[in-house]
């Protein structure tokens, strides 16, 4: 199977290790020395840059949050001067103060380099045309298979997201070989599809690479035959370089991580102590090259496992498992990450009173939906039907304007949120997993 | 091939190298760049076995080397070729070579040495027009050329390199650089130290930049000249153009 990068896809463990080693003690002292965030953090636990003597002494440095970017934000943990930023992007900034991620030149030359690795492992070569439906922007997804599908030499449709039409014909007529989407996407792509009569085999479509949302095997068997295509998952963070972290393999045995560019540690999200191989816990990413914005043990909140097996494809990098869940409460649909936080921000009223409220996210029509039910008191129950559309109607705003996507609301009686033992659970996932059948409601 | 991994060595109570690990794989230019006192000669005696590590270790092919003697170092494929030359300046250029041999005196005969001689000055003519001068009478580029030509009659696998362009004129060091990348496309591995950042990156297939004991930096030539600290700090471009 071809290789973008022989050299190192395929290096064996300790060379992979020597790599990261050499990498990793010049990066944290990088960090140490440019990044005051970093050099407090170190000076309060009592550790230097000298005290990474090996691999397994990345357990010794602290860890990154999210709460400690947006406490830096916009440019606080910089490592270079914004002179020598070339390009930024950031998060939505919906659920507070967004986190902010410079690139130097090399980064984005990194960045290219490794979405074209992974588009490249996935099937995508330099005859094909790539129809990039991610959005273009502030957000990271559009740019990086764009620059990844370049780097390739690919012919490059930057088509962003939306107007399904208008994608629907540039596949037929633009002779599209490849299309990289959120699933949620490709679905709805298909289903228009189905509904202007386009047969899909008069298309050329045979490779989608799929992220940014959580999906399963039921999905991706959907979109192949829907849209006959080899799907491919990959994974990536704004926060650590956007796409091209990791990504599947022809074999899709799980996503190959970019191990001479970040260290992946599972770890224990509850007492934070890294987990033996192959345990499930939370991924936690250290940037080993960047330039712009390096992060040491960034802990992403997604749930995964590690193999460090070879794979059937030869390539050596490790490969993590499928992320199926979150560590904390946060609901990602359709590729926005939705913060209880945030609802419970919405929702306070003018006494400061805050209603009970409980977020769901469902499947239907082969969408990701998301629904916000909220107790209301009863007095604006036996209120005027006006006074309540009204209220319900200026949630509804608040919260498509607020979480970034739209949230369907549902005023319910006082006390129906609570369960037997009387507790609210303010997340509910009712969409279907790996293989299995979507729980009642 | 070679591979160094969190090196420390102290010189009396001063640590000169922190925890350096860097590798160079067969066939590869690798150059180590930085300022003086950065730790780059420090680094190069103590994979020669001039100098005893603290901790960390230095594999070549996965077997460990730093505890051994400079001698067995030599002949397990390693030769330095000193910064300063330090040619033996009262000896002519031949005595010189041969001297070189040294650590193959016992495997090698004469006719053996005598062929290396020959490949060495057709390697470097200007070492055959010199050949019964002391060494002390040539110039410092052909020193230089001396020096190196010395080293590589043990027949290294592995070349050090210590500040080959310090102090010559221009187009001597051009000559240097070419000299370097020859003995690469003969199969010798390289390991180049110099301050001289542009003409160690002009040969150079990946640089580590050292800084107080420590790589601050690694990459591909393309990514270092990329770097806008590096750039600064060693390639002599005015703070002012990069801050500003």
């Amino acid at each position: 199977m071809p290789v973008w990068n022989k050299d190192i896809e395929t290096l064996n463990r300790e060379d992979i290790e020597q790599l990261q080693l050499e990498r990793l003690q010049a990066i944290v002292y990088r960090c140490y020395k440019n990044v005051s965030f970093y050099k407090n953090k170190f000076d309060e636990i009592g550790i230097t840059p000298d005290d990474i003597q090996s691999l397994d002494d990345l357990s010794k440095l602290p860890f990154t949050t999210k709460d400690d970017l947006r406490e830096s934000y916009p440019y606080g943990m910089f490592a270079v001067p914004l002179r020598e930023i070339v390009r930024i992007h950031s998060s939505s900034g919906a659920t507070g103060l967004p986190t902010v991620v410079g690139y130097t030149r090399n980064d984005l030359e990194n960045w290219s380099d490794l979405c074209a690795r992974i588009m490249f492992a996935a099937g995508v070569t330099r005859d094909d045309v790539v129809q990039i439906a991610f959005d273009y922007g502030i957000f990271t997804g559009g740019f990086g298979f764009h620059q990844g599908a370049e780097r390739i030499g690919a012919s490059v449709i930057p088509t962003s997201v939306g107007h399904t039409n208008r994608q629907v014909t540039i596949i037929k007529d633009y002779k599209t070989t490849a299309i990289a989407s959120t699933p949620n996407c490709a679905l709805t792509i298909a289903e228009r599809m189905e509904k202007l009569n386009i047969d899909p085999k008069s298309l050329n479509l045979r490779v989608g690479l799929f992220g940014a949302e959580q999906w399963n095997e039921s999905i991706r068997k959907e979109v192949e035959e829907r849209l006959l295509i080899k799907a491919t998952d990959n994974y990536g963070l704004s926060e650590i370089l956007g796409p091209g972290v990791a990504g599947e393999c022809e074999e899709r045995c799980g996503l190959h991580i970019n191990e001479d560019h970040f260290v992946a540690e599972i770890i224990d999200p509850k007492t934070g102590k890294k987990l033996a191989a192959g345990a499930e816990g939370e991924l936690v990413l250290t940037t080993l090259t960047k330039e712009g914005f390096p992060l040491l043990r960034y802990r992403t909140g997604d749930v995964t496992t590690l193999d460090i097996d070879p794979c059937g494809c030869g390539r050596t990098l490790a490969r993590m498992a499928r992320v199926m869940k979150r560590t904390d409460d946060i609901l990602i649909v359709r590729g926005v990450n939705v913060y209880p936080s945030r609802v419970r921000e919405i929702l306070i009223q003018k006494d400061g009173n805050i209603p009970e409220f409980q977020i769901v996210a469902y499947r239907q029509d082969n969408k990701d939906n998301l629904e916000v039910k909220v107790e209301i008191s009863e007095e604006l129950f036996l209120d005027e039907m006006k006074q309540l559309r009204t209220y319900h109607l200026q949630l509804e705003r608040a919260m498509q304007k607020s979480l970034g996507i739209a949230a369907k609301v549902k005023l319910v009686e006082p006390a129906t949120l609570r369960d037997e033992n009387g507790s609210i659970k303010r997340v509910v996932d009712l969409r279907p997993r790996n293989g299995e059948t979507p729980p009642a409601e | 091939m070679l591979k160094v991994r969190s090196l420390k060595v102290n010189y009396g109570a001063i640590r000169a190298l922190k925890g350096m690990s860097f590798h160079v794989s067969e066939g590869e230019i690798v150059t180590l760049i930085g300022a003086n006192g950065a730790g780059k000669s420090t680094l190069l005696n103590t994979i020669s076995g001039l100098l005893r590590p603290t901790s960390g270790e230095i594999m070549l092919e996965d077997k460990p080397i730093h505890r051994l003697s400079p001698a067995v170092i030599v002949r397990r494929g390693i030769s330095q070729v000193p910064e300063g030359r330090q040619v033996f300046s009262s000896l002519t250029v031949r005595d010189n070579l041969i001297l070189g041999a040294y650590p193959k005196m016992r495997v090698s005969s004469r006719a053996e040495i005598r062929e290396d001689i020959e490949h060495m000055e057709e390697l470097f003519p200007i070492l055959k027009e010199r050949e019964r001068q002391t060494a002390g009478t040539l110039s410092g580029g052909e020193q230089q050329m001396l020096a190196i030509a010395r080293s590589l009659m043990a027949h290294p696998r592995i070349l050090l390199l210590d500040e080959p362009t310090m102090g010559l004129a221009p187009i001597v060091v051009s000559s240097i650089l070419t000299t370097i990348k020859r003995l690469r496309s003969e199969g010798v591995t390289i390991v180049l130290i110099e301050q001289n950042a542009h003409a160690a990156l002009s040969v150079a297939d990946r640089g580590y930049v050292l800084e107080t004991g420590r790589v601050v930096l690694d990459g591909t030539v393309e990514e270092l000249l990329e770097n806008q600290e590096v750039n600064r700090a060693y390639l002599g471009k005015g703070y002012k153009e990069v801050w500003e």
